[in-house]
C-alpha cells in the first residue's frame, strides 16, 4: 500500500491540548463555554447605553456635560479590561515534552526507591525551600509535570495555570499570572462604574421628580428603572469582589491559596512570597514585569498527515497528540508508569467530568460575583494524598 | 573529549540524539526565573563544569534583569495602564527585549561552545520557562562507526 505523506504548515495553537477555544487565528485564547462572558457584556453594553439614552441628555444640558464624557472614558476602560482579561493567555504552563516526562519519572523513581508489590507508592511531592519556607511542589498527572510554587490545574480548562488565581466564568477565561492586574483593574472600573451610573440615576429621577413628579419621569425615562436594578445588584458583588481581591493583594496572596488555606493557621508554613509590606505587594502584582507567553500559539510546526489504503499515524513533530480525547492519550503515552498509581488517573476523570459540569447550572442561574471554587483537581490529589499518608 | 568536532547545522541535520538532559528551575528566591547551577552527572564527560556554570548564571542575570520591579517596570505599568494596554499593541515590553538578547546568547553559546562538544541548548521559553534542555549528541571521537546522516528522527527531535 503506498502512502503519499503531505507535509503541512500549521499554528501551533491547532494542536495545544486543553480545553481552550482559540479566535483569530491564535490571537485570542478564551475558556470553551463563554455563555457567562456574553452575558456580562451583554449587561454592562445594555445598561450603559440605557445611561447615554435616557439620563445622558438631561444631565450635559442641566448638569455639566463632562458626566457623560467621564461615563464613555470609563465605560470604554471597563470593556478594554475585560476583554484583556477575556482573551489573553493567563499564564498556561505547557505539558512536558516525552522525553522531559520520562526524564521526570526516572527521577522520581530513583527518590521512591524499590516499592514492595502491592503497596502503593509514596506521592509524588517535591520539596523546596522559599525564602526559609518548606512549600510542596505537586506532581500534576495531566501536564507531567511537578507544578512550579502557586501554580494550579484548572480542571475546566485542562491547563495548568502559573499563579492560578481561580477560573472566572463572568470573563470566560482563567486568573492567572498574566492576567491578573487586567482582572483586579476590571473589578475595580466596573464598581466604580457601577456607582457612577446609580449615583447619577438617583440625581436624574430627582432633579427630574422636582419638575414632573415621580410617576411621570419613570413613563419617560423607563430606562432608568432597568439601570437601577441591574447597577443595585451588581454593586454589592463587584464591589464585594474588589474589596477581597483588595485584600488578596495587599497579601499577596491568590484566590485558590485564600479558600485552601495554605496560609493560614498555626501550624502552617506563613506566606513566603509576601514582602510583608503592603506597599511592596502592591507594587509587585499591579506594577511588575508583564510576563510574555510561553504558549508560541502563532508560530507554525509542521504537521505530517499520510493519505493511503491503510491509516497509519500521523507522527507530529512535537508530542501533542489529537484534541479529541487529551487527558486518556496523554497517559497512554508516557513510559513506565508504576502500575498502582492509576487510582489517581482513574479518580480524575470522573471528578472533573462531574466539575464540567458544575459550571454549567452557573450559566443558566448567574450567582452572585463569588470567585468560583478552585480547581477541583487538586482538592482530589490532596484528599488522595491525605488517605495515602493515613 | 571529542577529536572531531561538530558544527551547528550538522548537529541539527544529521547527527543522532543520544539523550536530552533537563536542568531544572531554582525556586529558593521565590517565583522568578532562576535555574539550578548544580552540574548534572550525565554532562561529566561532554564539557567543563565552569563553561556550563557561566552559561546558567548569565542566563540567570538577564531573567533577574527582565523580571526586576523597579522605576522602569512602574513607568512602563502606568504608561500602559493609562492607555488601557492598547500601547503594547505597538511598544515591546522589556520582557520581550531581555527574552530576545536572551535567545541571542544562548545561538552564540550554542554556536561557540556547545556545537563543538556535541551539545545544543534549547532556549528555556521553547520549554515554558520550566526547564534548559541540553540535547547530547553522538560523540564522535568515542570511536563510533561512521555518522549515521540517514536517521530522520534525530532530524526532527534535533530542530
Amino acid at each position: 500500500m503506498s502512502a503519499v505523506m503531505i507535509t503541512r504548515k500549521v499554528r501551533k495553537w491547532e494542536k495545544l491540548p486543553g480545553k481552550n477555544t482559540f479566535c483569530c487565528d491564535g490571537r485570542v485564547m478564551m475558556a470553551r463555554q463563554k455563555g457567562v462572558f456574553y452575558l456580562t457584556l451583554f449587561l454592562i453594553v445594555g445598561t450603559c447605553s440605557l445611561f447615554f439614552a435616557f439620563e445622558c441628555p438631561y444631565l450635559a444640558l442641566h448638569l455639566s456635560p463632562a458626566i457623560p464624557v467621564f461615563a464613555v472614558l470609563l465605560f470604554l476602560f471597563v470593556i478594554a479590561m475585560l476583554l484583556r482579561t477575556s482573551f489573553s493567555d493567563p499564564g498556561v504552563l505547557p505539558r512536558a515534552l516525552p522525553e522531559e516526562a520520562t526524564f521526570i519519572e526516572m527521577e522520581i523513581e530513583a527518590a521512591n526507591g524499590n516499592v514492595p508489590a502491592g503497596q502503593r507508592p509514596p506521592p509524588r511531592i517535591r520539596n523546596v525551600q522559599i525564602n526559609n519556607q518548606i512549600v510542596k511542589l505537586k506532581y500534576c498527572y495531566t501536564c507531567k509535570i511537578f507544578r512550579p510554587p502557586r501554580a494550579s490545574h484548572c480542571s475546566i480548562c485542562d491547563n495548568c495555570v502559573d499563579r492560578f488565581d481561580h477560573h472566572c466564568p463572568w470573563v470566560g477565561n482563567c486568573v492567572g499570572k498574566r492576567n491578573y492586574r487586567y482582572f483586579y483593574l476590571f473589578t475595580m472600573s466596573l464598581s466604580l462604574l457601577t456607582i457612577y451610573i446609580f449615583t447619577f440615576d438617583i440625581v436624574h429621577v430627582v432633579m427630574r421628580s422636582v419638575d414632573k413628579g415621580f410617576l411621570n419621569t419613570l413613563k419617560e425615562t423607563p430606562g432608568t428603572v432597568l439601570e437601577v436594578l441591574v447597577c443595585f445588584f451588581t454593586l454589592w458583588s463587584v464591589v464585594g469582589l474588589t474589596g477581597f481581591h483588595t485584600y488578596l493583594i495587599s497579601l499577596n496572596q491568590t484566590t485558590n491559596e485564600d479558600i485552601k488555606g495554605s496560609w493560614s493557621g498555626k501550624n502552617r508554613v506563613q506566606n513566603p512570597y509576601s514582602h510583608k509590606n503592603i506597599i511592596k505587594n502592591c507594587c509587585e502584582v499591579l506594577c511588575g514585569p508583564t510576563y510574555p507567553s510561553v504558549l508560541d500559539r502563532r508560530g507554525l510546526m509542521e504537521e505530517d498527515s499520510s493519505i493511503s489504503a491503510t491509516p497509519v499515524a500521523p507522527s507530529s513533530s512535537s508530542s501533542t497528540t489529537s484534541s479529541s480525547n487529551p487527558v486518556p492519550q496523554t497517559t497512554k503515552t508516557t513510559a513506565p508508569l508504576i502500575p498502582n498509581e492509576h487510582t489517581p488517573d482513574d479518580a480524575k476523570p470522573s471528578i472533573a467530568a462531574s466539575a464540567e459540569k458544575s459550571p454549567s447550572p452557573k450559566e443558566e442561574h448567574p450567582p452572585a460575583k463569588v470567585p468560583p471554587l478552585a480547581s477541583p483537581e487538586t482538592d482530589v490529589e490532596t484528599s488522595i494524598t491525605k488517605d495515602k499518608t493515613h | 573529549m571529542a577529536t572531531e568536532f561538530h558544527n551547528l547545522q550538522e548537529l541539527r541535520h544529521s547527527a543522532s540524539l543520544v539523550t536530552k538532559v533537563f536542568i531544572q528551575r531554582d525556586y529558593s528566591e521565590g517565583t522568578v526565573c532562576r535555574f539550578l547551577t548544580k552540574f548534572p552527572s550525565e554532562l561529566d564527560n561532554r564539557i567543563e563544569r565552569t563553561l556550563l556554570e557561566e552559561t546558567v548564571k548569565t542566563l540567570n542575570s538577564y531573567y533577574v534583569e527582565a523580571e526586576k520591579i523597579g522605576g522602569q517596570s512602574y513607568l512602563e505599568g502606568c504608561l500602559a495602564c493609562a492607555t488601557a494596554y492598547i500601547i503594547f499593541l505597538c511598544m515591546e515590553t522589556r520582557y520581550e527585549k531581555v527574552l530576545k538578547k536572551i535567545s541571542g546568547y544562548i545561538r552564540e553559546q550554542n554556536e561557540k561552545i556547545y556545537a563543538p562538544r556535541g551539545l545544543l541548548l534549547t532556549d528555556p521559553i521553547e520549554r515554558g520557562m520550566r526547564v534548559l534542555e541540553v540535547s547530547v549528541f553522538e560523540d564522535r571521537g568515542s570511536g563510533s562507526s561512521s555518522p549515521s546522516s540517514s536517521t530522520s528522527s534525530a532530524g526532527s527531535s534535533a530542530r
